[in-house]
């Protein structure tokens, strides 16, 4: 199956905006991602092994955090996964700039 | 370095303009050589924060996929995003920061003062990890003009 890497991540796969890896399972396709590319590891998991909060993982159109099987989703040749970190931010609250804590704030 | 079209930074910058007092958001595309995020063309996305839309944004990861895919068809590639800060300045937040992730790629920010663009700057975010990403303001080239950031004061 084919995964589609994002545009801060192709440093580790040559450059290629897609790879081809083989398994049965959205879990076994990134585990052949990470045995190929292993510095893809620290970029989608925590030191526990968890998907990092911020990386979204997307089986076809279906985020896979939210598929009854998770990662033990099965997979089809056809299937495709794509790997998308968040994106999302946004001006300080107000009670921010009574502690100079903002940086945007900042005069 | 940042460089654009001078319709498509005015297009950023419009569309902070039309969502105000709300933040707007959406996806640069184009290509990244060395040091130089050129972009192509942006598209618009929707704010999923309706619940503070006037200071926090987010794009949907179903958004992204689907640009992602758009632009791979035109051989683009995603290389920034940008926003709007209705009425502060054009500085990164704390919150645009933490919730930063694509290294490599450029986070512009246009300053919306009553309904009017202002500034626009651009930072990029360096970086090998979350752990040492930091963003860095980054030169906007428009229409063969280089400035720090450009729009009235």
């Amino acid at each position: 199956m084919k995964i589609f890497i994002p545009t801060p991540l192709r440093v580790y796969t040559e450059k290629q905006d897609a790879v081809e890896v083989a398994g049965t399972t959205v879990a076994e396709a990134l585990s052949a991602l990470t045995m190929k590319y292993p510095d893809f590891q620290k970029h989608l998991y925590t030191g526990e092994g968890k998907l990092r909060s911020f990386v979204n993982v997307y089986l076809n159109d279906e985020d896979v955090r939210y598929l009854p099987e998770g990662d033990k989703t099965p997979v089809k040749d056809q299937d495709t996964l794509s790997i998308i970190p968040s994106i999302a931010g946004g001006c300080c609250r107000t009670g921010d700039r009574a502690f100079g804590a903002c940086c945007c704030c900042r005069d | 370095m940042l460089k654009v079209s001078d319709p498509v930074y005015e297009a950023m910058r419009q569309h902070g303009e039309e969502t105000y007092p709300h933040e707007c958001c959406g996806v640069m595309l184009g290509r990244s050589e060395d040091a130089v995020n050129a972009v192509t063309e942006v598209v618009r996305a929707g704010n999923t924060r309706t619940d503070s839309a006037h200071n926090r944004y987010h794009i949907a990861p179903q958004e992204l996929i689907r640009i992602q895919r758009q632009g791979r068809e035109k051989g683009l590639d995603i290389v920034g995003f940008y926003h709007s800060h209705p009425d502060h300045p054009a500085q990164w937040s704390p919150t645009d920061f933490a919730e930063a992730h694509w290294l490599g790629c450029s986070y512009v920010i246009t300053a919306v003062e009553k309904g009017a663009a202002r500034q626009t700057n651009s930072f990029r975010l360096t970086g090998h990890t979350e752990e040492t990403k930091k963003f860095e303001p980054e030169p906007i080239s428009v229409t063969g003009q280089n400035t720090p950031g450009l729009g009235p004061e």
